[in-house]
């Protein structure tokens, strides 16, 4: 059939020549190839001792934030929760105690926060739905466990450790 | 019988059977760390530094697993698949010469267990015996993908058998001799059988490589197909065994390979550097250069492996009987040509 696009290359395969047929000289060439290998850098990296460095937009564990004054801005407000399509976030809210002040921003705090870590599939949804930029993914590699219950992550792991005192 | 020479030769086989094991169980390191390197790898280095201690920690693994026969499988075969393949594997090595003869106490000591002079014969006998641990083992399995893997190793070792007598016969058309003892000294300095009879050690080595069941030869082991091949059912050191053997099958042919061909313990100058050293030293040091030779066989058999994709069956079977027979029988009618022309004149 006519070619419309002139596209088409039609390949001619020609019948092999005697060195082609005998194979040992595309042996040969192969073997120069593996071993031009053998004398190469190799790429692997060591990874518990040796760690490569991780792309900008990467999303690890999440933290919830503090502001500049060490309070936590979180509000349980539960917009992560509504957003997250895992399912992966629940939260209780609580009223701010007067003696509390220093340490939740608002009147509004989450007395439990917790992401079930099996269940998160680190889209970043909840990142880009809190209003307050409490929570972000810039955490490293969530560790592996050996029960299903010690992947729940609950404040104690989740919070950023309290600013320093000067 | 005189008492040295039981001792020397107990000796003798304890060693070679201490070598050929230590080489197996290295050979397993060696090709993991080929691979790797020829992968752009790095390839195992967490046990022992370079990862030295890795064979035995894979052997420390064969001996823990559990011991599975399968319940259909006949049993008594099933565990003398196995013992026939190591068996095979380990008495190859009684025929080589490794080296020439050490003078200790005044006496003599050869460095061969025994020149038998049908040493080739021998050779042969034990390769072809060697595929049979596969063919009882792959059909006491009970397991059509097994029992499939050993027809497979069998008509392969069958058909590349042929045309690996056949490229022998030329090299003994040469040497005039079945005694490798022989073969080796007659091969003295760099006279080399690969300088003279450069196809027939192309063709003895591909059958090497088909004999060995090693890469782009390895059908009766393709995992894609047969999913582990003959030894699909085994398990524990039983596999151990199969796996070990093939290591071992590799280290003989590589032995076999480097004494027909290679000049065995010879090597260029050998006349001058035996005139600077005692006769022992000397001995030793082709040994040396034996062994080698033989760890480059070894190098090139893995190297091999990583470069040539497997066969397919009908291209097994073409390249085995449409190609490396007439070549070879074609390398027996230029020989003897040769060999009648110069004798004339």
């Amino acid at each position: 059939m006519e070619s419309l696009s002139n596209k088409k290359k039609v390949l001619e395969q020609k019948p092999l020549n005697l060195a082609e047929r005998m194979y040992l000289p595309a042996i040969v060439k192969g073997l120069g190839t593996t071993m031009s290998h053998f004398f190469k850098k190799s790429s692997t990296i060591k990874y518990p001792e040796q760690q490569r460095e991780f792309s900008i937009n990467w999303r690890g564990m999440h933290s919830l934030k503090r502001d500049e004054e060490g309070k936590e801005r979180c509000t349980a407000c539960g917009l992560c929760a509504l957003s997250c399509p895992a399912e992966a976030i629940t939260m209780i809210a609580a009223e701010r105690k007067p003696e509390e002040k220093a340490l939740y921003r608002e009147e509004k705090y989450a007395a439990v926060y917790e992401i079930n870590m099996l269940r998160c599939i680190f889209c970043g949804l909840c990142e880009e739905a809190c209003p307050k930029e409490a929570i972000y993914l810039d955490g490293p590699i969530v560790p592996s466990d050996y029960l299903r219950k010690d992947f729940i992550y609950g404040k104690d792991k989740l919070v950023e450790a309290p600013l320093e005192v000067k | 019988m005189d008492i040295n020479f039981v001792i020397e030769k107990f000796a003798l086989v304890t060693i070679l059977f201490a070598i050929s094991l230590v080489i197996a169980m290295y050979s397993t390191y060696a090709e993991r760390k080929v691979a790797a390197f020829l992968q752009d790898r790095l390839g195992p280095d967490r046990a022992g530094p370079f990862g030295i201690l890795q064979p035995l920690a894979d052997g420390l693994k064969m001996f823990m697993k559990e011991e599975i026969i399968p319940s259909n499988a006949s049993k008594w075969l099933f565990m003398v698949g196995p013992g026939l393949a190591m068996l095979c594997a380990c008495i190859g090595t009684a025929v080589i010469p490794w080296g020439q003869d050490l003078t200790i106490n005044g006496r003599a000591v050869p460095l061969q267990v025994t020149d038998i002079n049908v040493g080739v014969l021998y050779l042969f006998g034990v390769v072809s015996l060697g595929v049979y641990g596969v063919m009882i083992g792959g059909w006491a399995s009970n397991n059509k993908y097994s029992l499939l893997s050993a027809i497979r190793a069998a008509s392969q070792n069958i058909s590349y058998e042929v045309a690996m007598g056949l490229s022998i016969i030329a090299l003994l058309l040469m040497t005039n001799t079945l005694s490798l003892k022989e073969i080796v000294a007659q091969q003295h300095g760099w006279h080399w059988n690969v300088l003279y009879q450069p196809l027939g050690f192309i063709i003895f080595m591909v059958c090497s490589f088909a004999e060995t069941n090693r890469a782009p030869f390895d059908l009766p082991e393709c995992e894609t197909e047969l999913i582990g091949g003959y030894h699909t059912e085994y398990s524990s050191m039983k596999l151990g065994f199969y796996l070990f053997a093939e290591y071992i099958n590799m280290f003989v042919s590589s032995a076999v390979m480097a004494t027909l061909y290679f000049g065995g313990y010879n090597y260029p100058w050998m006349d001058t550097v035996a005139a600077h050293v005692s006769p022992n030293v000397a001995a030793l040091i082709g040994t040396g250069v034996l062994f080698i030779k033989i760890f480059a066989f070894i190098f090139f058999f893995m190297w091999v492996r990583w470069t040539i994709p497997r066969f397919r069956y009908d291209q097994l079977m073409n390249l085995g009987w449409k190609t490396l027979i007439p070549l070879a029988i074609a390398n027996i009618i230029i020989t003897g040509i040769v060999i009648a022309v110069v004798n004339k004149f």
